[in-house]
């Protein structure tokens, strides 16, 4: 297990400083160049020589390649051209938002996907399966932003039921040691914010989380109807297995197995999705800051952003891997 | 089979287990089909009943019926069932679940699939002992420790605490002998308990099962489709054949005078050691002995001296053809990859320093369980694989070294025939296609006679050109195989690979191709090397045998010899694991 | 693929070949199979039709469009205020800008089908050059293949789209290019795995052993039993593209005036109308979830058709 992990590590050095070379690249392939990047679109000649001077963009590209990574190692990811502060900065002053908005859509998502897929699977053919079925249709056809909209124009505009934008009523005064909105409110005790910010969260993780709901209700109902058939359950029921623990013990946990590398390959999608989802409720994440970053063509931001995204991929996927070995004992002997 | 603790009832007494006119129907998209009907038998207390019948003869679903277990689209439609004078047909799914595995058990045929793969085993005992309300509490573990003791498994205590993925097969099997037996059953369904299973090791399950069943006094429901297994285990033989009992009897006594055709056509065609050569009027071509190698003598392990020179280590009689294959001091090792980020990685040695020759005309069979090697020298001999050390020589050419020109002609005159008919067609290819490919990679012959020669092949191998259209996906196991086979002789090969050519086949079928493959041997003068771990079939198509374990040959000789007057410990063990072994089958005695 | 031999499903009289032809006509090709089988399954032709109608639609849209796709004929109806609905003269009404939604909608479709169709095409091109390269060639060019794709994983699709369509500029063809190159990972990996799975199979051991050159092993065996679950991927990644340019476009990129047909265009035009004219968002997301929806259907129906498991049920 241990192994696993290290290997997995020593696996993602190269391909983090292939993306590194790839988003240095970017940037010098970008109409106008990288003093663009820096000063914006709008830049002068002149500024721009000033600038290919002073940051030595005139120097060959390896040397430069070299210059840069040993400034993103310093935690270095250059300024926003938009806010002017630090990329570094910005992300982190994001980040939280969007955990806490991916993780409430990934429970959505887990928490409503499995059950229906499982239910689907055992009354094959019934209502709840043609439910299931179309479920998981839509899910995947209807765009995550038309959704959002469709959601904050119902249930925001129409009804008023939750707000329409923002992490927290602005008129609400609360502190933030942590940055998670819920999760300061109860460190806090100020069960009002922790409340308000849930609130924010639930329309943009509902709609966050309906295409992973989607394909996990769709893994979920293939991989039970599969396992169903498997042997081991046949003998299970062969030698007098309760009902609740043919289910439970041998379907269920064998069926998670594909699930479990599915709700893995969701992250992906969850910080795409986000990226939009945030745009539609102003949802003060990183996906939002993308989103305007594209806008404004602020590119160090872009940079920065992607790989700093990049890293926090491929550590969530190694965890998704790791926990893997938890349900399904023949990974851990690798 | 000697019964001690349980009562043997005897004929008089009531059966523990009476199926009565048996009907089972499975409903499909294309309509409803009937695929057991009018089966009746009995199995007594503590008595051994084997049903034998081919794939699709309706013995598994008899079996399933039994248990309440047939699969969703399939139901009893007639009939009864009565164990211990209750009509299981007509039980309801909540007295049938109490029965299982409390009153009736199961031992399933393919261990590798059958238990649970995310739990310990010891934790698939011990739900299987709570489950039937067999023991509580902290008394759990220690029982299931002593039943998979007792059904042979060494180390109890610590296997428990394993997962299945840490067992072997035949360790797998003892585990779920252990579960079937766990509740105390009365009768115990074994649905080809040890058909997945090496012969050594089918044997000493066997011999564990029997001995726990006559301890127990548990009656055994045995289906099989080993005749020979049936002989040897059961007290009584049921024969199904499409659905329907042909012949049922005492088991000697069925399986030496068989009254139904179809039981007498099943015994002849079984393979069995007491059979002989495929004879058919073979030209007397007297060939040298091929025996000459030192190892043939030296136990396993021990190459006493290196053989008398490297180019000719086959010393035959000097108007004799030089043999058509010489292998020469041939090892073969894989590199395994090493675990983790700086893991080494390690060899395996697949074949060990092997020799041997495949005289012309002749049959050459290479025998050994799984993991012998003997796969990996089918491989070699069709230049698939490349040995690491030791030559392949072909008509006197070193296989490894020839040149694109030397490949090709090489690959006309060297041709496989592999084991699963279903896998060695593409299922794109017409069999036409399939046929004809060969002589239009080689360019030979023009559209019209590349016709008339697949449609010679296909009179070759006994199959109607009306097939040509079909797909693989369209034809039966026995035709894909005879596909195979004239695609194999398409291009008039002089050597053809038999990689376990017919051991995906039932035996009928298997009789069939054997008996073809000899044919074709007598008519158009071909050398085979045959790679099978069947030794009742290596005896009725071989010249030669090497038999080999662990990478090395172990012994060699004529058929007879080796079958005859085994030289080596390891070749009678296997000889003595072959079910049925002494028994002359349908050849009254 | 479990239980080989046991509780066998009723076969014909003889043996397994036969339950497997049950479905089939004597001669009859993998592919002609699974066209007969689409046709008998609802949800196909559903797929079908929709694609069909979407197809349609975009190729005739000068002839159904009552106006050009740059037309404003309501320019002087809408008022800051006020954007008017449906009318007889504009059936589904105007936008902010006084163009006919119905005009849009119709012009809309082509540069979904456009974008969607030229995009998976560049992906399935590139897709299958890296996996074909990789699953023929093996050893280095495949880790080097690989680690290309492992590579172009690494980053959550979207972001990737969007660093690439910023690079190639705010033209349309940069989004074609942005959504394709998303792709290439998708399908190299799957008609890597795939042939690889082949490879070992009995049968391309019998066809090397005939001595056919790798070349024709490689394209006329292992090629043709690998592509199935690639066509069938393809199917499916062109409702993702459809959805993906509306998405980029909806980001702003993707170039065009805020008036150009386009139907991520037209929703994010219409959501700083949400509390006056919601309707505006409503038809390009139909049209997209539909569209989407149409591709899926057939997609999936097209998996089950060509899948060998659910053949032999």
């Amino acid at each position: 297990m241990t192994r696993l992990i290290l290997r997995r590590l020593a696996l993602l050095v190269p391909t983090l400083l292939g993306l590194s070379v790839l988003l240095f690249l970017w940037v010098r392939a970008l109409p106008g160049g990288p003093a663009t990047a820096l000063l914006g679109e709008r830049a002068t000649p002149e500024a721009v020589e000033r600038i290919n001077q002073l940051y030595g963009f005139d120097r060959p590209l390896p040397q430069q390649y070299v210059t840069w990574l040993g400034q993103l190692l310093q935690g270095n990811f250059g300024v926003s051209t938009r806010t002017g502060r630090p990329v570094l900065d910005e992300f982190w002053a994001r980040f939280p938002a969007t955990v806490e908005l991916s993780l409430v859509g990934l429970l959505v998502a887990v928490g409503i996907g499995i059950p229906l897929g499982y239910l689907a699977a055992r009354h094959q053919g019934r209502l709840v399966d043609h439910a299931a079925v179309v479920t998981s249709l839509l899910g995947v056809t209807i765009p995550v932003f038309f959704l959002a909209f469709l959601l904050k124009w119902l249930f925001a505009v129409q009804l008023g039921w939750f707000p329409s934008t923002g992490r927290q009523d602005p008129a609400m005064i609360a502190t933030h040691p942590t940055g998670f909105y819920v999760l300061d409110g109860v460190l806090t005790r100020e069960w009002d914010a922790s409340w308000d910010a849930l609130v924010h969260l639930l329309l943009p993780a509902l709609a966050l989380g309906t295409i992973p709901l989607a394909i996990i209700a769709r893994i979920t109902r293939a991989s039970v109807i599969d396992v169903q058939h498997a042997d081991y359950v046949r003998t299970a029921r062969a030698k007098g297995l309760s009902t609740a623990h043919v289910r439970g013990r041998v379907i269920l946990h064998n069926a998670m197995l594909p699930v479990s590398t599915t709700i893995g390959l969701q992250v992906g999608l969850l910080l795409s999705g986000a990226v939009l989802t945030e745009t539609v409720f102003a949802f003060p994440g990183i996906g939002k800051f993308l989103a305007d970053a594209v806008f404004n063509l602020d590119y160090a931001v872009l940079q920065g952003f992607i790989l700093l995204i990049a890293v926090v991929y491929a550590l969530v996927n190694l965890a998704v891997d790791v926990s893997y070995g938890l349900i399904d004992p023949r990974m851990r002997t690798r | 089979m000697s019964v001690t603790t349980a009562p043997q009832d005897g004929a008089g007494g009531a059966p523990l287990l009476s199926i009565r006119d048996l009907e089972v129907t499975f409903r499909t998209e294309a309509g409803s089909a009937t695929v057991v009907r009018g089966v009746s038998f009995d199995v007594h207390a503590g008595q051994t009943v084997a049903v034998v019948g081919e794939s699709g003869s309706g013995k598994s679903t008899t079996a399933a019926a039994v248990i309440g277990l047939l699969a969703g689209n399939g139901a009893v439609t007639g009939g009864q069932i009565l164990f211990e004078g209750e009509d299981l047909a007509t039980l309801g799914p909540g007295a049938m679940h109490r029965l299982r595995g409390a009153r009736i058990g199961m031992v399933p045929q393919d261990p590798m699939s059958n238990l649970n793969p995310v739990r310990r085993v010891g934790a698939q005992i011990d739900e299987t002992l709570e489950d039937n309300g067999v023991v509580r509490g902290r008394d759990v573990r220690e029982r299931t420790v002593e039943l998979l003791a007792e059904a042979g498994l060494p180390d109890a205590a610590r296997r428990a605490r394993q997962y299945p993925h840490e067992f072997s097969g035949g360790m797998r099997q003892r585990a779920l002998i252990a579960m079937g037996l766990a509740a105390r059953p009365r009768l115990l369904i074994a649905d080809e308990p040890t058909s997945a299973l090496d012969v050594t090791v089918q044997r000493t399950i066997l011999d564990g099962l029997t001995d726990l069943t006559d301890r127990l006094g548990v009656a055994v429901l045995l289906i099989t489709h080993d005749l020979g297994l049936a002989a040897e285990r059961a007290d009584r033989v049921v024969v199904m054949y499409r659905g329907e009992v042909v012949e049922q009897g005492e088991a000697r006594t069925l399986l030496t005078d068989p009254q139904h055709e179809y039981t007498r056509r099943l015994l002849a065609a079984a393979p069995s050691l007491a059979s002989r050569r495929i004879e058919l009027a073979r030209h007397g071509v007297e060939v040298a002995d091929p025996v000459t190698d030192d190892q043939a003598t030296a136990p396993a392990g021990a190459s006493t001296a290196p053989v008398a020179t490297a180019d000719a280590p086959v010393a035959v009689a000097p108007d004799a053809p030089p043999p058509l294959v010489e292998v020469d001091h041939v090892t073969k090792v894989f590199p395994i990859r090493g675990r983790g980020l700086l893991g080494r990685s390690t060899d395996f040695t697949a074949v060990d320093d092997v020799s041997f020759v495949v005289p012309r005309g002749r049959t050459l069979a290479v025998v050994g369980e799984s993991g012998s090697g003997k796969s990996t020298i089918a491989r070699m001999m069709l230049d698939l694989l490349t040995p690491t050390s030791g030559s392949i020589r072909f008509d006197g050419a070193d296989v490894a070294g020839l040149d694109r020109a030397g490949e090709v002609a090489f690959r006309r005159r060297v041709q496989p025939i592999f084991q699963d008919p279903y896998a060695s067609l593409d299922p794109l290819f017409t069999v036409y296609r399939t046929v004809e490919e060969p002589l239009r990679a080689h360019g030979i012959g023009d559209r019209a006679q590349r016709n008339a020669r697949v449609r010679e092949l296909m009179e070759q191998v006994a199959l109607p050109a009306g097939l040509l259209r079909r797909y693989p996906a369209e034809l039966s196991g026995g035709q894909r195989q005879r596909v195979a086979i004239a695609r194999a002789l398409a291009l008039e090969p002089d050597l053809v690979v038999c990689d376990e050519a017919v051991s995906a086949l039932d035996v009928i079928v298997q009789s069939q191709i054997l008996r073809l493959l000899a044919d074709l041997q007598e008519r158009l003068g071909l050398t085979y090397l045959f790679i099978s771990h069947d030794l009742a079939v290596v005896r009725q198509i071989a010249d030669e045998v090497c038999v080999m374990q662990e990478g090395r040959i172990v012994e060699r000789g004529t058929v007879n010899d080796v079958f005859d007057a085994p030289r080596t410990e390891y070749t009678r063990t296997l000889l003595d694991a072959i079910p049925g072994r002494d028994l002359d089958l349908g050849r009254p005695a | 693929m479990s239980a080989p031999e046991v509780y066998e499903v009723p076969q014909g009289p003889v043996d397994a070949g036969a339950a497997l032809a049950e479905d089939r006509r004597a001669g009859e090709s993998l592919w002609r199979v699974a066209v007969r089988r689409l046709a008998r399954n609802p949800a196909a032709v559903v797929g079908v039709l929709i694609v069909v109608a979407f197809v349609l639609v975009a190729v005739l849209a000068p002839l159904l469009a009552p106006y050009g796709p740059g037309a404003l004929p309501g320019r002087a109806d809408v008022r800051p205020t006020f954007i008017p609905g449906p009318s007889p003269g504009h059936p589904l009404g105007l936008d902010r800008y006084g163009a006919d939604v119905l005009s849009q909608l119709i012009w809309g479709a082509r540069a979904s089908l456009l974008i969607g169709v030229l995009s998976t095409l560049l992906g399935l091109a590139g897709g299958m050059l890296v996996g074909l390269l990789a699953g023929a060639f093996g050893g280095w060019v495949d880790s080097a293949a690989m680690r290309l794709v492992d590579l172009m994983l690494a980053v959550p699709s979207l972001l990737l789209a969007v660093s690439i369509a910023a690079v190639a500029g705010q033209t349309p063809s940069a989004v074609v290019i942005a959504i394709g190159v998303v792709q290439v990972p998708v399908f190299a990996r799957l008609l890597r795995g795939s042939m690889l799975a082949q490879k070992g199979s009995d049968y391309v051991l019998a066809a090397r052993s005939l001595g056919l050159s790798r070349r024709t092993v490689t394209m006329s065996h292992v090629l043709p039993n690998s592509v199935s679950p690639v066509i069938v991927q393809a199917t499916l990644l062109l409702a993702t593209a459809v959805i993906e340019a509306a998405a980029l476009s909806f980001l702003g990129l993707g170039g065009g005036s805020p008036t150009t047909a386009e139907w991520g265009r037209m929703l994010v035009a219409a959501q700083n109308e949400l509390e006056i004219a919601p309707r505006l968002a409503l038809w390009p997301g139909i049209c997209i979830s539909v569209t989407a929806l149409g591709f899926t259907l057939f997609g999936e129906a097209l998996r089950e058709a060509l899948d060998p498991r659910s053949r032999r049920r």
